[in-house]
């Protein structure tokens, strides 16, 4: 068993997964990766399955001592991380000498970086979980959804491999500059015919109010036109245009249930991205068809396991 | 039986069997969810069941949208409603007074009746649990006589306290934890809703069907139940 000390966190750095699954209709939400590709990759580099718990760190501010001389990977974004000081670029694993501090600073590039360790961080499982919700208590290293804290320690039990790094042609991109691939949904017909045209055709700011449960969108007002609508199941990425017109589009932590009418639904990729852009990046919306997005995403993932 | 399959996600469809809230479409719904289940088995990530749809979340590396749609429809073809069988019946204590349940006051001005009108309209119905949603266990229930319906507070509270029962509009709900809300409190439940422990983890289930019974502020307490006002809370 090798450990790291927490030496400094923040509310936003958490323990995550892949996220909460075969619960949902008893109101539990799904949790994980917000930058799923991210946290795919770090655990790639070192042989983990794809969904083993790594940390979640967003903004920065975090910061870890090695207990004992480790391996870890990072991966996402660049949030100035160093090893005693030494500037530390992500998308590799490395090695940690015992006393060594690794620390996470600031966003340069992205929001969100993910680190994993042999074999994934241990954590008690929640409900088949340990993605942290700190609203619902649940997951993390306390069980309780509690945010990662200075004190704690981290545990890992796993053999470390020799280092490697994520081919460069791999990396995703972090920018705003790609369109983000918008899933049409079933009230699409119901939105004025100048609100369809606003909502392919001009830019969306994202809004500093954004947490885990969604991103609030600013620009031109959309008119939903259609019946009220009755709560029902709110998929991952959903688009939903609430009474004031602006677009929030729902994350992993969003209420299981909600009866807002939705332009569609992000794919997984394209919500990947999002969840790395800070407040004030400027996107497009693209319409794309189920079995195309279907498509592309087993092509992702089958690209990724080979 | 008529039902639509709409697209909402690479990975999710929804089934919407019924376009109003009522109390009838539960033996469908939940005769609809069972054959679903067992229809994708290991294929399936979640069922969301809601009061007029149900949104099935699939394994996208097993299934095909395309394949996913045909196994829905051959799963519901020929749907009789699950008459009976189902749900499970639960009494809930609750301790309706005024020091937990502050709009007991509004209602009763409202209905232009006594509180004790109130408690006692309210606990003689027997509810359905339509869906469960907002935070893990919150089950959505109804429907409330029509009188007593009443609108969300305008402001919702920052922080209602766990076990607390509201109303808004015709539905009925008792919050498992502290979070904030916007329903019209009037009484407050010992009953643990979601724990986890226990199998199955949340009390109250789709399906399920529920009479709120009041109790004295004693058995309240010796049930468990936290009395601090809700003020004291704040």
């Amino acid at each position: 068993m090798s450990r790291l000390s927490i030496e400094a966190s923040t509310p936003l750095c958490l323990l995550q997964d892949a996220g909460r699954f075969g619960v949902r209709h008893l109101g539990v939400t799904q949790g994980g990766a917000l930058d799923w590709v991210s946290m795919r990759w770090a655990n790639w580099l070192l042989g983990n399955g794809p969904g083993a718990a790594v940390v979640e760190v967003t903004l920065g501010g975090f910061s870890l001592i090695a207990e004992q001389d480790c391996c870890l990977a990072l991966a996402g974004a660049d949030l100035d991380a160093r090893l005693d000081g030494q500037p530390l670029k992500p998308w590799r694993s490395f090695s940690m000498n015992k006393g060594q501090r690794l620390r996470l600073n600031a966003p340069l590039h992205g929001a969100r970086a993910y680190i994993a360790a042999p074999g994934g961080f241990k954590a008690p499982q929640v409900l088949g979980s340990c993605a942290s919700v700190v609203r619902e208590e649940l997951g993390g290293l306390d069980g309780l959804g509690s945010p990662l804290a200075k004190g704690q320690q981290l545990e890992y039990g796993g053999a470390a491999p020799a280092p490697k790094e994520v081919p460069e042609a791999f990396w995703p991109d972090f920018t705003d500059r790609l369109p983000l691939d918008l899933l049409l949904g079933a009230q699409i017909g119901d939105f004025s015919g100048m609100s369809l045209f606003e909502a392919f055709n001009r830019d969306w700011t994202l809004d500093s109010r954004a947490d885990r449960m969604g991103i609030r969108l600013l620009g031109p007002v959309l008119q939903y036109q259609g019946p009220a609508m009755i709560s029902e199941g709110i998929p991952l990425g959903a688009v939903q245009v609430p009474p004031d017109g602006q677009p929030i589009v729902l994350l992993n932590d969003r209420q299981t249930i909600g009866g807002y009418p939705r332009l569609g639904a992000l794919t997984p990729l394209a919500l990947a991205r999002m969840a790395q852009m800070l407040p004030g990046s400027v996107v497009r919306f693209r319409p794309v068809v189920q079995e195309i997005a279907w498509l592309e995403q087993r092509a992702f993932l089958e690209r990724f396991v080979g | 039986m008529n039902y639509r399959i709409e697209v909402v996600a690479i990975d999710c469809l929804m089934v919407r069997l019924f376009d109003r809230i009522d109390e009838s479409n539960m033996p469908w719904m939940l005769a609809a969810s069972q054959r679903l289940r067992s229809a994708f088995a290991e294929r399936l990530v979640d069922l969301v069941p809601s009061y007029t749809t149900l949104m099935v979340h699939f394994d996208l590396l097993q299934v095909s949208p395309a394949v996913a749609q045909a196994c829905i429809r051959e799963a519901l073809n020929d749907l009789q409603a699950d008459a009976g069988s189902g749900g499970r019946e639960h009494e809930i204590p609750v301790w309706y007074d005024l020091s937990v349940g502050p709009e007991l006051k509004l209602l009763a001005e409202r209905c232009n009746t006594t509180v004790a009108d109130i408690i006692r309209r309210h606990s003689e119905r027997e509810y359905q649990v339509f869906a469960l949603g907002f935070a893990p266990g919150f089950a959505f229930m109804g429907l409330v006589e029509e009188a007593l319906a009443a609108p969300r507070l305008a402001t919702p509270r920052k922080r209602v306290a766990a076990g607390s029962v509201g109303i808004a509009e015709r539905q009925t709900a008792a919050y498992p934890a502290v979070s904030p809300g916007g329903w019209n409190l009037i009484g407050r439940t010992p009953s643990k809703l979601f724990d986890r422990q226990r199998e199955g983890y949340s009390l109250l289930q789709p399906g399920d069907r529920v009479r709120f019974v009041a109790v004295e502020r004693a058995t309240f307490i010796n049930l468990g139940g936290d009395d601090t006002p809700l003020e004291a809370q704040a």
